[in-house]
């Protein structure tokens, strides 16, 4: 069963990774809200999974025994809330930034950097040299 | 004992609380938030005053003992840090009263500075790691909201890039938490320092190297740092004071408390690791100060290479080490925020942060020349100025355990900072504006920020002049750390 809890994170880590590392600035947003529940799923396998007993230690003992320790569970709550803020958080702004800036694409926010004809800026995409620039015209 | 601890998050937070009922006017707002940053900096006296005569403040909250509840632990490192926080935190509300590059007075802007001093403080003081994850979260909540209030688009890029970076710092440091609960089953600092022991060597490199990865993808180091220069210098100046000073402070007193205190002794790899680390953030974040004009962007680099220095007295370990972190960054933090304090009179009194395009301060304002080279020689490390303690402890520490190259990147470094200080110098304030019918505004509203970093200067000379005190609080906090 852990396993397949790993294979799992696995996967979502990979889907989180690839959509973070997107050039659609939305994706990328959508791909931290994935790594969030990556790590959400990881966290819940610190505690045992697969066991249908009561989180209830038996009468005279001290141990919980052969039944899920809650506490990652409460961690786990504690990492959603917090993801679901954030995530909220990071829609808004990317909103906002996408229609301030008028594009979407991750390589075109170079807003806070030095102004294109500034002498000491970083070197932009230029057309010739970087593949996929300029970004084609209509649609993607 | 109980309700002091809690003071370094609580204050703050109902300081944030109370300046948000109060957002439609202003001047009550202004009020509760200076009444409210003057009762934090007593609370914080009085908790450096418990620790150093060795009763820490500490409480378990819930009536759940350690270490099943969450324990907040003030012992002399935190509440030393908790005291610059509410310093930094009255110098830049300080110097938000003057008319030097506040940004627009946004309602939220009062509240959410209160709530990353909430974060901060909560960070320093929490004994238990997953609270520690909390507390970075508020902080980053915090620190998204100032980004973002300010509305101009380069503030809004900045705020995305400093989202996107620090989002995957904490996700790992949540991972990295969930790594050492599996492996140990605790999460308080005690509790954990107890069973590190137990760990099999290889198991515990690879959670502590997941753990620090996070608090230094936090503190901005190599090479990780590089959402700091992206982002930094879009904020309004007491704010970006404030997170200059702080932020990243947090990260490497998280660092310090995972090797130095928690898990101490760490595995060998790991030190060597962390020490190379340093060593290159602190060489990358000068050559990338070297190359720029705009002043934020040149200091905004410099915290990179500040950092490192941190990094590496914290690589060096054992007592001396320790010591010699805590008197880096209480010198650091207050250098730092100085020197951007500074920056942002420049620019109300030249009107640009481009070096290229101001000059002539040193012979109008002189003694704005004297307030800059305070913290800048500082900086560098130039007797008998803080910064010459900090480096000359970090130093002595690296010689006295043989590493050269360390030290030679250290040394060289400093001269590469000195070139820094002095390009700012000479294009700021010695040679001579290149419009020559320039001259200062007349109007500026400046006495605050005159106060805030006057203040700000006087605790550098103070800390320079006589290090003794500071030096000495630091080897007892490095004592009563776990590494020693």
């Amino acid at each position: 069963m852990i396993w397949v809890l790993a294979a799992t994170v696995w996967v979502t880590v990979a889907a989180g990774v690839y959509l973070t590392l997107s050039r659609d600035a939305f994706r990328i947003v959508i791909g931290l809200a994935v790594l969030g529940a990556a790590a959400n799923l990881l966290l819940f396998g610190t505690g045992r999974i697969g066991s249908a007993l009561p989180a209830v230690v038996p009468p005279g003992q001290t141990l919980l025994g052969e039944a899920a320790n809650p506490l990652p569970q409460a961690l786990v709550l504690t990492a959603i809330v917090i993801g679901f803020a954030l995530a909220c958080i990071s829609l808004v702004l990317m909103l906002r930034l996408i229609r301030d800036a008028g594009s979407d694409d991750a390589l075109a926010l170079r807003h806070a950097e030095p102004p294109a004809d500034d002498p000491v800026k970083p070197p932009q995409p230029r057309a010739g040299c970087d593949p996929d620039w300029p970004p084609p015209e209509a649609g993607r | 004992m109980t309700a002091l601890v809690v003071t370094p998050v609580l204050v703050p937070l109902a300081t944030a609380a109370l300046a948000t009922l109060a957002s439609r006017r202003p001047a009550l707002q202004t009020l509760v938030s200076a009444a409210g940053s003057v009762a934090f900096l007593a609370c914080a006296v009085a908790l450096v005053a418990l620790a150093a005569a060795d009763q820490p403040a500490q409480a378990a909250f819930g009536g759940w003992a350690a270490p099943f509840g969450i324990e907040f632990r003030l012992d002399r490192t935190g509440s030393a840090l908790v005291l610059i926080t509410a310093l930094m935190g009255a110098a830049s509300l300080l110097f938000l009263a003057s008319d030097a590059d506040p940004g627009n007075r946004h309602p939220m802007l009062l509240p959410l500075l209160h709530g990353v001093l909430a974060g901060v403080g909560g960070a320093f003081a929490t004994a238990d790691l997953f609270n520690l994850y909390v507390w970075f979260e508020v902080m980053l909540i915090c620190a998204i909201g100032l980004f973002a209030i300010g509305g101009r688009v380069d503030q809004l890029d900045a705020s995305f890039k400093y989202l996107v970076l620090n989002l995957l710092g904490t996700l790992l440091l949540l991972i990295a938490v969930g790594a050492v609960y599996a492996a140990t089953g605790h999460l308080n600092y005690g509790a954990l320092a107890q069973a590190a022991p137990a760990l099999p060597t290889g198991l515990a490199t690879v959670v502590l190297a997941a753990l620090l990865l996070a608090f230094l993808v936090k503190a901005g180091a190599f090479p990780l740092y590089a959402w700091l220069p992206a982002s930094y210098h879009t904020l309004p100046a007491p704010v970006l004071a404030l997170f200059a000073g702080l932020l990243t402070k947090v990260g490497v007193y998280a660092v310090l408390r995972t090797v130095g205190d928690v898990f101490a002794p760490a595995p060998a790899l790991l030190m060597e690791a962390l020490g190379w680390v340093a060593a290159a953030t602190m060489l990358l974040g000068v050559l990338g100060a070297a190359y720029h004009w705009d002043m934020r962007r040149i200091l905004a680099f410099h915290i990179v290479s500040q950092i490192g220095y941190i990094l590496l007295a914290i690589a060096l370990g054992g007592e001396a080490g320790n010591a010699a972190t805590l008197f880096y960054t209480v010198h650091h933090i207050v250098v730092k925020a100085n020197l951007f304090l500074i920056a942002a009179i420049v620019w109300r009194l030249t009107g640009s942060y481009d070096l290229r395009r101001i000059g002539g301060l040193y012979h109008t304002r002189p003694l704005l020349g004297v307030l800059f080279l305070v913290p800048a020689l500082s900086l560098v490390g130039i007797p008998p100025l803080s910064g010459f303690w900090a480096k000359l402890l970090v130093l002595q520490e690296a010689l006295a355990q043989g590493r050269w190259v360390w030290t030679a990147v250290a040394l060289a470094v400093s001269v590469l900072t000195l070139y820094s200080m002095m390009k700012i110098w000479m294009e700021a304030f010695w040679k001579k504006h290149p419009d020559e019918h320039w001259a200062p505004p007349r109007d500026a509203r400046l006495a605050p920020a005159w106060l805030a970093t006057g203040a700000l200067a006087a605790v550098t000379l103070a800390i320079g002049l006589a290090p003794q005190p500071l030096a000495a609080y630091a080897q007892a906090a490095a004592r009563s750390l776990g590494g020693g």
